[in-house]
């Protein structure tokens, strides 16, 4: 049996961000990477870039074709772990064991989805991996009519593609508006005239019942009786945190599995992040599944840190997302949903000619959220003042202009945060 | 390398911007690139202005760059020289890096949709150089900056 000092389950964004760390660290240390995809690491937030032709299989890569061997990794591709033994330490699969001596999880999500009758026909797919894009584009050959179960950031993704494949294109969402929990009302306004104008028809408050065909999918009908011919069903309604390999172990799960802010689980030498874990939201006060690519990858090195012996902790992780749909451009951080609610102070420009929304959720005196629709540049500058609780009361109309930076800032706050940036103290007086 | 700036001296006259946006232009020829290029060069660098303040900044080439930890697409990336690189060829324009540079030093390329970045001129910064006032100074890695 082959061990190694680290091994890490998963060779995507926390796999990574693990693997990138931990060889920094440690010039000698031995590493290996297990996955049961059998690719080389890919990023999966590419497959929508993929499906539409904007770029080749190769550009999917999340890294050079030498990166194992640069980094000195065994890269056990196509493997899936079936069993944990925390006490020795090993990790079983069907091609035989893997002794491990400090263990990161990263197995990341799986697609969620609902049971319905019908839903197990073919040309039905998720649309969270390589194996997903390859199945849609081989089946797009014959599809004229799509339908997308689903309008949040997933399923739109995958709905303004089809669209621009030339398929017509209906998407079903069970709340009263897309990107529901994602952005507030007057976003999922901007977004579904986005659609719309495209092409693309919504159908909100309502979901599928019952998907009709022979062998392939060929309608589905709705909760009200409508019935949508379809030749492809997509079903992107998100990812659940994928915890099957450590149910039932000493390891605790929540939704996902828990972990400190070491992102240490609660077994000794294994550690977890990204899309399968909880980590703790200090907007939202509380640990939840964010299922994005930069706090994977975060997590990921994070852990490496631990994995090494180097005290380190992720204290400002926040849900964030940047997000395009035909030619709207979205950028949202935070607790942006809120609005006139207790505690929050809302700050809006709203420009419906230009598409300009710019959105600003304060709560004492903090920046809690906030959303830029239509103008995003320099949007990580709002979001440094959020993850570092800078008081903005003093200057927060300025918030809204769409050049908003640092000069707007008071000068002690400023030379503050730039302190490493700027030369101070060069002119003298007289 | 970074590039730090000076903001008592600037006096916030963009030419930085302007002389950025040449060296990273076709034909490198300021008359050129403003008149007739199609489509017009981005500068990398900002000049952040509300007089009497003025500044300029660009990419900081963080040691822990919130860039490349939220890049999808591995356009991102810091070499081996520790600056943070931009490979145009894998960016597909989903801005995720805009959202997570603290500085705003990411901007987008309208043109092409992509983001670029300064690439300190492979060392030999214009926007240093061209400086009238001297607002702008080169610091290598671990050396302090001397106190005039
Ligand atoms: C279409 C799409 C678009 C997206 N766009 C964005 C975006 O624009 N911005 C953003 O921030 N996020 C985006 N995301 C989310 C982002 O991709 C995820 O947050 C990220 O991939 C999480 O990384 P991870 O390392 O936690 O896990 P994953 O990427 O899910 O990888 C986990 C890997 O582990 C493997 N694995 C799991 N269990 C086992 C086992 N027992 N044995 C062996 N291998 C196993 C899995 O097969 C998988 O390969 C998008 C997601 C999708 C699907």
């Amino acid at each position: 049996m082959k061990k190694y000092d680290f091994v890490i389950i998963g060779n995507s964004a926390g796999g990574i961000g693990c693997v990138e760390t931990l060889r920094t660290l440690d010039k000698d240390a031995s590493i290996a990477v297990i996955s049961d995809e059998k690719y080389h690491t890919y990023s999966r937030a590419l497959i929508p870039y993929y499906l539409d032709g904007k770029i080749e299989f190769d550009k999917m890569y999340y890294r050079p074709l030498d990166f194992y061997e640069r980094m000195r990794v065994d890269a056990l591709l196509g493997i899936r772990i079936t069993e944990i033994d925390f006490d020795k330490k090993i990790l079983k699969s069907d091609d035989g064991v893997v002794g491990y001596g400090k263990l990161l999880l990263a197995t990341g999500g799986k697609p969620f989805v609902p049971p319905i009758e019908g839903i197990d026909k073919k040309k039905v797919f998720t649309f969270v991996k390589m194996d997903d894009v390859i199945g849609i584009k081989d089946a797009l050959q014959s599809a004229e009519k799509a339908v997308v179960l689903g309008g949040g950031v997933i399923g739109l993704m995958v709905a303004e593609v089809l669209k621009k494949r030339g398929l017509e294109v209906t998407v079903v969402e069970l709340a009263d508006r897309v990107l529901a929990p994602v952005v507030d009302r007057t976003t999922s306004m901007f977004v579904e005239d986005a659609f719309r104008e495209n092409g693309v028809k919504i159908i909100t408050g309502n979901t599928i019942k019952k998907v009709l065909g022979k062998e392939n999918v060929e309608s589905v009908v709705l909760e009200d009786g409508t019935e949508i011919p379809a030749d492809l069903l997509v079903v992107g309604i998100g990812v659940m945190p994928r915890i099957e390999l450590v149910k039932d172990t000493a390891i605790e799960t929540n939704r996902g599995i828990v972990v400190n802010s070491r992102m240490e689980t609660t077994v000794k030498d294994v550690y977890a992040c990204g899309d399968c874990a909880e980590v703790y939201d200090f907007l939202f006060d509380a640990k939840r599944p964010l299922p994005l690519w930069p706090i994977a990858y975060a997590g990921g090195r994070i852990a490496a840190f631990n994995m090494c012996g180097i005290d380190r902790e992720y204290t400002n992780a926040i849900a964030m997302n940047a997000m395009h749909f035909f030619d709207l451009y979205i950028i949202n951080a935070g607790l942006n949903v809120a609005d006139d609610e207790e505690g929050y102070e809302i700050l809006k420009k709203f420009d419906e000619e230009n598409r300009i929304y710019r959105k600003i959720v304060l709560r004492e005196g903090k920046i809690a959220g906030m959303i830029l629709v239509g103008e995003v540049e320099r949007a990580g500058v709002i979001i440094n003042l959020m993850r570092r609780e800078v008081d903005v009361i003093s200057f927060k109309e300025r918030l809204l202009d769409g050049d908003f930076g640092y000069a707007d800032l008071p000068e002690s706050i400023r030379w503050r945060l730039l302190y490493n940036d700027v030369i101070l103290g060069v002119v003298r007086e007289p | 390398m970074r590039i730090l700036s000076k903001p008592e001296v600037c006096i916030g006259c963009h030419l930085c911007e302007i002389w950025c946006a040449v060296a990273h232009s076709r034909s490198k020829d300021i008359i050129k690139a403003f008149l007739y290029e199609e489509p017009k060069p981005v500068s990398r660098i900002v000049v952040e202005d509300r007089m009497p303040v003025s500044f300029a900044i660009q990419c900081r080439n963080c040691d822990e760059p919130e860039c490349v930890t939220a890049c999808i697409s591995g356009a991102l990336y810091k070499d081996i020289d520790g600056r943070v690189v931009h490979d145009s060829s894998k960016c597909v324009g989903c801005y995720s890096c805009v959202m997570a540079c603290p500085y705003g030093s990411i901007r987008i390329d309208k043109s092409t949709q992509k983001v670029v970045k300064c690439d300190l001129c492979d060392g030999d910064p214009v926007c240093v150089r061209i400086c009238p006032n001297d607002a702008l100074m080169i610091v290598e890695e671990g050396e302090a900056y001397e106190e005039v």
